[in-house]
């Protein structure tokens, strides 16, 4: 298995889906780069030679925003937008979706697993809210 | 959809006059608009703004990370006053 810039393994596959395993690199970066290196895009990932990784490595490094950096980016932008106060930073701050959609539903991406709320909850509390109308 | 670059940002004349004025006069009176939708220009930070969200006038003091922005999103229109009854009693129940 081989190594591209430090802890990244690509399997088995082609260099084109091999290199898709990097954070902040998709299927536009990942033919780009092949292309601009000369590497054949459909080659093994275990088949690149050392210099070609090494080539690999260089250019994802120097020309694009890929792994830490591209996190730190998110992050800081993310940062941002909370301590400027703006609508966004605030959804960010609640954990709600960000660019309007509906909350009625779904959302659930972002609100996490669903938590009941106001309803009479547990067997005592129910018999106890049962009493109480009658 | 983006805004044409071409157009340039958009800020209500009004307002653009007000801050123009501001900045002449050295002041730092705050400013009371309506326009939401106007961006925030570089112009703009320093100055303090007294948004409406529809009911009142929130207080926005531009710094220089909210050029950009538009003035609306610093001052929300809707509370959120929690779900059911969550009043002492059932928060104590918990």
């Amino acid at each position: 298995m081989p190594r591209v810039i430090g802890v990244d393994i690509p399997g088995k596959k082609r260099v084109e889906y091999a290199l898709q395993y990097i954070y902040g690199v998709g299927p536009t970066v990942a033919r780009e780069v092949l292309e601009r290196l000369n590497i054949d895009p459909g080659k093994k990932a275990d088949d690149l030679s050392g210099e070609e990784i090494a080539g690999l490595a260089k250019m994802l490094q120097e020309e694009y925003v890929v792994e830490g950096d591209l996190r730190r980016e998110t992050t800081a932008n993310i940062r941002r937008l909370v301590a400027v106060n703006c609508y966004r930073g605030i959804r960010h701050r609640k954990g709600l979706p960000v660019r309007g959609q509906r909350t009625s539903t779904n959302a659930r991406t972002r609100k996490g697993p669903r938590k009941t709320v106001g309803a009479v909850r547990g067997k005592e509390a129910r018999s106890a809210a049962k009493s109480a109308a009658k | 959809m983006a805004r044409s670059i071409k157009k340039g940002p958009y800020v209500e004349d009004h307002l653009m006059k007000k801050v123009d004025a501001m900045n002449e006069s050295g002041g730092k009176r705050p400013i009371k608009t309506w326009s939401r939708r106007s961006m925030i220009l570089p112009e703009f930070v320093g100055h303090t703004f007294l948004v409406h969200n529809g009911k009142v006038f929130t207080n926005v003091f531009v710094t220089e990370n909210m050029v950009g922005h538009r003035l609306g999103e610093f001052a929300p229109t809707r509370t959120f006053r929690r779900h059911g009854s969550a009043t002492d009693k059932t928060v104590a129940l918990k």
